[in-house]
């Protein structure tokens, strides 16, 4: 796929269709993957990689990138293409701006899942057959493709790609995921054992930011937490209890908006869960208002901003409260 | 430097019976920027606003809080006596320790706490406060009146009378309403249908009133003195400005096992009809359920007996959109469906019937042409039981709470016709109490006892079985003799309670008004403003506000007109200054508050910017017209960037607010 995709880049590059590509280059690790900009046809041919770690989503780049002269060329996953979608509709990406070119999602691979194995060294990850080979400064080990799955890709929810201008292989369907079995877990619990939970996982947090900055959602002109004028900078700083609503506060608003792509857990360096305060988010919008997907297009109501005489009445929220 | 005068009120008793005013004066004298801090037994009076303006002046005060009663009572009083004193009117917060404190507790402790956390807050609050200036808004001089009934037409004939245009819409294919469907009116007897009719054809023929029947309200938009209405006009499948009322149609149309609504089912009409011979405006409709040529395609009568050429089988429902200025809801009221009440068998046997379906046996234009027959085998009745209160005042889920108020008065009434007419007829009434508070309306039931020897029994009805020789046996109870009854009936007459029409619901979501929990519209105010909804520009007509006789009715439709015209004769009102504004520098341009916005007062502008690499940058951003914002604050919590801000409610506010309450 990787050879069709630097096809394709420099042919619309050669004929004007486009004065940019994102993708994505490697960094000083086979694995170390990170979104990149490229403007030439030499750019690409040394540098373009579309591999088992390029699972970074590159809808968000596009907020800036269409914010420049010309015409940008990006390769979206089906998972980025809903974010790429509800970022139009927030008007926040210049759809004319834009070739979209629909490529094949994950399973992409988790390196932290790899080196949990106690693999060390690594030079090179292949995929033989759902084997992975590892070539390391020690010597060749291999694992199971998927023991080293990506979370996000194990509860993917869709193949299919909500827009494109063009596709690079299949295009797939809506999948049957099983990604609210967690957030049932936990609103099966007392709200205690909830508590205590997300203390735990909340409390590892190192206000790194990584979160906010990898969200598609989070594309705000001024964010609310770098904004002294919110007055929420000083209910969330980094030293108290308080410190977990920082991811309350941003689970808030997103709400409505974020597509599930999973990026927020993907990059978290603490390894905490975030993802799935959204997907609460999501269950609850599914629950309440009807199945809502965000991002699947670019014109529906969110059911958040969207009033209808069918709308539950509030009093559901203090019943469901009740233990 | 802030300097804030804190103000208590006693309220009489009101206030100072359960929250120690003195501490409360005392504590928030402490609070920070507060200058003085003082307590007095009625702060609305007179006496007590020149406390507040002296203060004022001689203190230099660049804020007031008031801690009385809601600022729903007194908040305009204390701007108003702020203004005078040279401070603008929107650096006074209220403090309401009246409605939220003094009369929900009973602990003084607790109570004078509250109290305190409740100033404290409106201090904490009024340190942000910034001086508002208000605008003007024009009136648009046209007002609309939803529901045609008798209060719809009274409110609508006296608001043209006034001198301004009118709209009535009105869903059935006729003005007229319930009234039109009763026999006679209680306590003078007269026709309804004569007293009626004659304020239908002047409404039709007045000049300044526009009828839209077998229309719908579709949307309002806008705001008090600026409403934008969509009014559906439904599909009637005939012309109306060709339609002469010939009636030629309906006789024609084969189709005519239609129950007819007009007569409560009791008899039948053609798919095409009229639905009574004094309709307004006299045009046919075509019921689509039963129409051949619209079901089938196959028929056409109508069309081809039709001189005028009205019939249109291809007519669709148009939308017209118009502004009004004032919107009176006048949707009235229907009786309660009693398929819950097996006890009474009303499904079970067509000789147990409501009330409203007598009317409509007793009518002349009624299914027997005015001779009271049963439903089932078209005989006299010889004895009729009525039962009073059937769903009214009633605890469990099939009823209502409320006493439904009309059903006495109407069930004497037919009980004194049925004994006038047909003098051999035994007539029962079982009630609970009689009520007859209403001017000649004790006389009235007192005739029916004394001189037409109605037989009024205190007791409910236990059970009503149908006999397989068409009688009914009606099981009863008489309280005052302490004995169980069986009364060999012919026919049985339930009092249905009243409920307001379903559509009122939905209509008051479109209008932003508030409903009880029975759906009856709420007023502004239980006793000063009874015509008013709590929303600007919307008022109360007749039974939709609640249950009503028809003299009550016609009063409230004038007193509806009166304060309708009140609002029409202005050429501006002014506006709340408290409106949304966007800080563009923090606008992402993402439409959520546009999508919220009831009033359609957010718009996007594309704005050049200016970066700090001194570079330009053009962004989308939203735009408030603040001559349309109503300052509902449903922008500021749906912004996702904090960018939209409401004035005199700003999020700062709302934190400093909830901080000082979580102090």
């Amino acid at each position: 796929m990787q050879e069709a995709m630097i096809k394709r880049a420099k042919e619309l590059l050669a004929d004007g269709s486009v004065d940019r590509v994102i993708g994505w280059k490697r960094g000083e690790f086979t694995y170390d993957i990170t979104p990149a900009v490229f403007t030439s046809a030499e750019e690409i041919d040394s540098d373009f990689v579309c591999d088992d770690f390029t699972a970074a989503n590159v809808s968000k780049y596009l907020v800036k990138e269409t914010q420049k002269e010309g015409k940008v060329l990006a390769f979206l996953k089906p998972c980025d293409t809903y974010s790429f979608n509800q970022l139009v509709k927030e008007h926040r990406i210049d759809r004319e701006k834009v070739y979209v070119i629909g490529i094949e999602g994950g399973p992409k691979l988790d390196i932290e899942k790899i080196k949990a194995k106690g693999i060390t060294g690594i030079l090179s990850v292949k995929n033989e057959d759902y084997t992975l080979r590892i070539e390391t400064i020690y010597g060749t080990q291999t694992m199971p493709f998927y023991e080293a799955v990506l979370d996000k890709c194990a509860s993917c929810k869709s193949k299919k790609h909500v827009v494109f201008d063009e596709l690079i292989g299949e295009d797939g369907d809506v999948l049957d995921s099983n990604r609210f079995e967690m957030v049932e877990k936990l609103e099966n619990m007392t709200s205690q054992e909830r508590f205590d939970f997300w203390r735990d996982q909340l409390s590892k947090c190192i206000r790194c930011n990584a979160c906010r900055n990898v969200c598609p959602a989070c594309t705000c002109e001024n964010c609310v937490f770098d904004n002294p004028k919110s007055g929420i900078d000083n209910k969330a700083p980094a030293d108290s209890f308080e410190e977990n609503m920082f991811h309350i506060i941003r689970a808030f608003h997103v709400a409505g908006r974020c597509t599930d792509c999973g990026e927020c857990s993907r990059v978290c360096p603490q390894h905490i869960p975030l993802h799935l305060l959204n997907r609460k988010f999501i269950k609850d919008i599914n629950e309440l208002y009807g199945e809502y997907q965000a991002g699947a297009d670019t014109t529906s109501r969110a059911p958040l901003t969207d009033y209808t005489k069918d709308d539950c009445e509030p009093s559901v929220v203090h019943e469901r409260g009740v233990e | 430097m802030q300097r804030i005068g804190v103000f208590v009120c006693h309220c009489g008793t009101n206030i100072a019976a359960t929250v120690d005013v003195k501490a409360v004066a005392e504590a928030l004298g402490h609070e920070p920027g507060v200058v003085i801090s003082q307590d007095y037994q009625y702060m609305c009076s007179e006496s007590g606003q020149e406390l507040v303006k002296n203060a004022i002046k001689e203190q230099k005060l660049t804020g007031v809080v008031i801690c009385s009663c809601s600022p729903r009572m007194h908040e305009n009083t204390f701007r108003k006596a702020a203004a005078s004193a040279g401070l603008n009117p929107y650096l006074v917060e209220i403090a309401n320790i009246r409605e939220q404190c003094s009369w929900i507790h009973k602990d003084i402790a607790t109570a004078t706490e509250k109290a305190i956390i409740l100033g404290r807050t409106a201090v904490a609050k009024v340190h942000l406060n910034t001086p508002l200036n208000s605008m003007e808004s024009p009136v648009v001089k046209r007002a609309l009146v939803i529901g045609g009934g008798i209060a719809g037409i009274q409110t609508a004939l006296d608001i043209a009378e006034a001198g301004f245009d009118v709209d009535i819409v009105e869903k059935q294919p006729t003005i007229g309403g319930k009234m039109a469907q009763i026999d006679k009116t209680f306590p003078t007897l007269d026709c309804a249908a004569c007293i009626l009719t004659p304020k239908m054809v002047e409404a039709s023929q007045n000049e300044r009133i526009t009828i839209h029947s077998f229309s719908e309200v579709a949307d309002v938009k806008g705001f008090v003195g600026n409403f934008t209405v969509k009014i559906k006009k439904k599909a009637r499948f005939v012309d109306e400005t060709k339609c002469t009322g010939c009636g030629l149609c309906t006789e024609k149309c084969p189709m005519k096992k239609v129950p007819n609504e007009f007569n409560m089912g009791l008899d039948n009409r053609s798919a095409i009809y009229i639905p009574f011979a004094q309709a307004v405006p006299k045009v046919a409709t075509i019921d689509p359920n039963y129409c051949m040529m619209l079901k089938t395609g196959k028929c056409g009568v109508c069309s081809k007996v039709c001189s005028a050429g009205a019939i249109d089988y291809k007519q669709q429902d148009t939308f017209i959109e118009q502004q009004y200025g004032a919107i009176v809801v006048a949707t009235g009221f229907n009786p309660i469906n009693l398929d819950k009440y097996d006890e009474f068998a009303y499904n079970q046997c067509p000789d147990v019937v409501t009330s409203l379906e007598l009317e409509r046996l007793m009518n002349a234009a009624g299914p027997n042409g005015g001779t009271l027959l049963r439903p089932s085998d078209k005989t006299h009745p010889h004895t009729i039981v009525f039962v009073q209160c059937v769903g009214s005042r009633c605890d469990d889920e099939k009823g209502k709470p409320y006493c439904s108020k009309i059903c006495c008065m109407y069930t004497a009434k037919h009980a004194m016709l049925i004994r006038e007419k047909y003098p051999d007829t035994e007539v029962y009434v079982f009630y609970i109490d009689v009520r007859t508070p209403g001017k000649n309306f004790d006389e009235f039931y007192r005739r029916a006892v004394e001189q037409y020897n109605v037989h009024y029994i205190k007791g409910m009805v236990g059970k009503v079985t149908p006999k397989s020789d068409g009688k009914i046996d009606v099981q009863a109870s008489d309280l005052l003799a302490n004995e169980q009854l069986h009364i060999n009936a012919d026919m049985v007459v339930l009092a249905a309670a009243i409920e307001p029409d379903k559509t009122a619901r939905p209509l008051a979501t479109m209008l932003t008004t508030q409903m009880d929990t029975n759906d009856f519209f709420t007023e502004a105010h239980p006793k000063l403003r009874p015509v008013e909804s709590a929303t600007a520009g919307i008022f109360l007509s007749g039974a939709c506000q609640g249950p009503k006789d028809i003299p009550e009715t016609v009063a409230q439709a004038s007193a509806a007109a009166a304060k309708a015209i009140g609002l029409l004769c202005k050429n501006s009102i002014t506006c709340n200054p408290c409106v949304a504004h966007s800080d563009e520098l923090m606008c992402n341009g993402c439409s959520s508050c546009e999508k919220v916005c009831p009033y359609g007062a957010i718009t996007y502008i594309d704005k050049e910017f200016r970066m700090p690499d001194r570079t330009t940058k053009v962004r989308r951003v939203a735009s408030v017209n603040p001559a349309v914002c109503q300052g509902c604050g449903a922008c500021t919590v749906a912004c996702p960037s904090g960018a939209m801000d409401l004035s005199g409610f700003s999020n700062s506010q709302i934190m400093a607010e909830v901080d000082a309450i979580c102090k």
